[in-house]
């Protein structure tokens, strides 16, 4: 236990954290602005893989990064429409086609990755970009400001978020309709165009999601995300469907991860009981989930298909 | 043909259909400017239609529509509102997690966009609250808000649109008698501003004391049109109705002598943790009706599914018929000789789906009548249903209808029927008429009083001030838990018990 309260392991696990936050955070927080709207969205995991897979399939091709990136958040976008047009329009349960697009995410991107790939191969992954000076800074720098664009933009779009919500005309919209979407139909809001743009919205974090994930791993496989997509709808519930509570979320299962990797590598945890261990975020974010999200409402039209009659 | 200069709205020959029925035939109605023309009719009657086509919430299926002469087409709410018309729905069109300025912003264009401008939004709220007396503070939560408050910024939502023509769909529901006597003082003076105004009510003496004009309704047809000065309310009620009504039931001296459910200091918990029922004490007579005034939300509901036993007491006791009940079943409460008549029909009355038979059984459909060698009698369960559909007159088309398609008057009959067949000693009524029509709510309270002449003890919560004033025997007004007063029958006079109700302490 010694060898992992020493600086330079605790700086690396910090940084391993954040890093492992980020997927979980762009789809966590895209999912926040659908629930917000009064839609839930359990795809996310199938988005996510599809994403993944176009976005490796990219840089496998072209070796270009961003090029990956915007492919990923296209099929976000695409599986935006999809969710939107079956939910919003022809008012389906939620829940279930949630799956459904869960379901045809996970055997899609096995498919192509099976017809068009066959065996892994790695791909070049996001560099780290050092920020002048901060990336400097001591215990801090390395964690903080040595990282990904993708993760900065992750965290970034935070505050921007909150904003987004808060203080635009679209978040309150987007708020009154989770809410009470009779009252702003009366008011001559559109409940479907509302919805229809925080699922897009929703859906194209969650397409970077994807690529935040392939993209630092460097390499596909089938089922790449192990079920993340899920736990980024949790990790709505946790934050109490606001921004600052779902990036607290998902930097508690960032730093649990990387604790459990590190102890892994230091042999604090036994090899025969590794695997156990590797179930630790998950119950540890299901016995915080119970003992903080009762106390919060969650938007009262959540899951409720709209129609005036 | 009337002119059209002085008019603001004409709708002409509007007529609607949905699936099986013609909700609005041929529909003529029209609104000057400054005046306020109600809109009198039952449930069902075609009222609340007329006005979601006026508001684009449906589109007419023929007929058509001038707005300041100009015939209009309105596709939407946000149509609507573009062409000044406003609308105050039955259930508060509020968003209560959001503050009442973001609630009054919402939908109309922001000067700073794409961001909110809730500074300008508060300060016209101001100014449009300190013109009209409507005190509310912008940056409060809607949830935080009483009843009467949010009202208040429903209307604040129309003027900030500065509507001329504001419809109101049975907008004193909700409302204690003080609080509608300041909504009309409002709604006058919107009118004398040259503002038209349509009023949607089946009270009738609001619709005495508030309107110039009233056009009836019924079955989807105008059936005439009136003044105030020319009608009275049993006239009202009979053009409504389309016969002879008893609008005030007759009550013969009540006989009573034993005491039936006593309760005592009880205390009982609300859904949030918070008190609901504050160390209240009541006995109850056998035949006499109690009547339970009170504005909604004073502790009346978790009190009857306390004497229910619905939900726990935190202390105090109860007796049934001399006997300890404050930790009995309902099942046991029941066969003690309590009927419970639960303010939601749907679900806590009766299931939706199951049919009128099944429900009529419901509850007691163990009982050896409606069995043989343990399976059911269907034979004796359609004698029995047969039997009280003919004798409560429930509508329905057979017995095996499911109950979900029935009306709400029947439905409620349905529930009536299924307790009182198990001859009730005790009855708990809450809300018995709620959302019925002039003549099912009229039969159940012959019902009621009938079963007042058998020696029933009943308990009557209702938010109906008419309806309590009516049937009761004594009047217990109930204010944050407590019961504040309790007022025989001749010493009740309504503005008082409004006052009480209000929470005026003398």
């Amino acid at each position: 236990m010694d060898d992992f309260f020493t600086t330079s392991v605790l700086v690396a696990t910090a940084a391993a954290a954040i890093r492992l936050a980020t997927p979980y955070l762009l789809a966590a927080l895209g999912e926040t602005i659908g629930q917000r709207s009064g839609v839930l969205n359990l795809g996310v995991d199938g988005v996510m893989l599809l994403s993944a897979f176009f976005a490796y399939w990219t840089v496998l091709s072209t070796g270009n990064l961003w090029l990956a990136a915007l492919v990923a958040l296209l099929v976000g976008l695409i599986m935006g429409v999809i969710y939107a047009v079956i939910t919003v329009f022809f008012e389906a349960t939620q829940g279930i086609s949630g799956i459904g697009i869960f379901i045809f995410g996970l055997g899609f991107s096995d498919l192509m990755f099976r017809q068009q790939v066959g065996t892994p191969k790695p791909v070049p992954r996001l560099p780290s970009v050092n920020i002048p000076f901060l990336a400097d800074l001591p215990y801090v720098g390395e964690p903080l400001f040595q990282r990904s664009l993708m993760t900065y933009l992750a965290f970034g779009l935070v505050p921007l978020t909150v904003v987004l919500l808060n203080k635009t005309t679209f978040g309150l919209n987007v708020r009154a309709v989770g809410e009470n979407p009779q009252a702003a139909d009366s008011l001559g809001v559109s409940v479907e165009r509302t919805r229809f743009a925080a699922i897009m919205i929703g859906n194209a974090f969650a397409g970077l999601a994807g690529a935040a994930l392939v993209l630092q791993l460097g390499i596909f496989q089938p089922n790449l995300t192990q079920g993340m997509g899920f736990i980024a709808v949790a990790l709505v519930y946790f934050g109490a469907w606001r921004p600052w509570g779902v990036m607290g979320g998902a930097l508690l299962y960032g730093v649990v991860n990387a604790t459990v990797l590190q102890w892994k590598a230091l042999g604090i945890i036994p090899v025969s009981i590794s695997d156990l261990a590797g179930m630790a975020p998950a119950i540890l974010t299901i016995g915080a989930l119970i003992l903080l999200a009762r106390r919060v409402h969650a938007p009262a039209a959540l899951t409720k298909p709209f129609s005036r009659h | 043909m009337t002119s059209t200069s002085n008019n603001l709205l004409e709708m002409r020959g509007i007529t609607k259909r949905f699936p099986g029925v013609l909700a609005n035939d041929q529909i003529d109605f029209d609104v000057r400017y400054g005046e306020v023309h109600t809109l009198l009719g039952e449930n069902g009657a075609g009222k609340s239609t007329l006005v979601k086509i006026l508001f684009g919430l449906y589109q007419a299926d023929e007929g058509q529509f001038l707005l300041r002469g100009k015939p209009v087409h309105i596709a939407s709410p946000a149509e609507a509102i573009a062409a000044r018309i406003g609308m105050i729905h039955q259930h508060f069109m509020l968003v209560p997690t959001l503050t009442v300025a973001e609630n009054v912003a919402l939908g109309l264009a922001s000067s700073r966009r794409p961001f909110t401008d809730l500074e300008t939004v508060s300060a016209r709220i101001r100014e449009i609250s300190e013109e009209h007396g409507l005190a509310v503070d912008p940056s409060v939560i809607i949830s935080h808000l009483s009843v009467g408050e949010r009202q208040r910024v429903e209307i604040i939502k129309a003027l900030y649109r500065e509507v001329e023509l504001l419809v109101l769909d049975e907008p004193t529901a909700v409302l204690t008698p003080n609080e509608v006597d300041d909504l009309f003082v409002i709604l006058r003076r919107m009118a004398d501003n040259g503002q038209g105004l349509i009023f949607i009510s089946h009270k009738l003496h609001e619709v005495m004391a508030l309107s110039d004009r009233i056009t009836v309704l019924r079955n989807g047809r105008v059936v005439g049109a009136t003044t105030p000065a020319e009608t009275d309310r049993q006239k009202l009620a009979e053009m409504m109705v389309g016969r002879t009504v008893r609008l005030t039931p007759e009550l013969p001296p009540a006989q009573t002598a034993e005491s039936r459910l006593v309760l005592s200091n009880l205390t009982i918990n609300g859904d949030a943790e918070t008190i609901a029922v504050n160390n209240l004490s009541l006995e109850l007579q056998a035949g006499e009706i109690l009547g339970v005034a009170g504005v909604s939300g004073n502790g009346q509901r978790e009190l009857a599914e306390a004497i229910a036993g619905l939900r726990p007491l935190e202390s105090g006791a109860m007796t049934l018929n001399d006997k300890d009940v404050s930790l009995a079943s309902t099942r046991d409460r029941r066969n003690l000789g309590l009927g419970y008549i639960p303010e939601e029909r749907i679900p806590d009355g009766a299931v939706a789906e199951f049919s009128v038979s099944e429900n009529l059984i419901l509850v007691d459909h163990a009982a050896s009548t409606f069995l043989d060698k343990g399976m059911f009698d269907e034979q004796a369960i359609a004698d029995h249903s047969e039997k009280m559909v003919e004798d409560f007159a429930i509508k329905t088309p057979s017995i095996k209808t499911p109950t979900s398609s029935l009306s709400g008057g029947n439905i409620q009959k349905v529930i009536l029927a299924r307790e009182l067949a198990a001859r009730p000693t005790v009855l708990l009524a809450c809300q018995p008429t709620r959302g019925v029509d002039i003549g099912a709510a009229e039969y159940i309270h012959t019902r009621l009083i009938e079963q007042r002449a058998l020696g029933t003890a009943t308990i009557l919560i209702s938010e109906d001030l008419d309806e309590v004033l009516g049937l009761s025997d004594r009047i217990a007004v109930m204010y944050e838990g407590q019961i504040v007063a309790i007022v025989p029958r001749q010493d009740a006079e309504r503005s008082q018990i409004g006052l009480l109700m209000a929470g005026a302490t003398d």
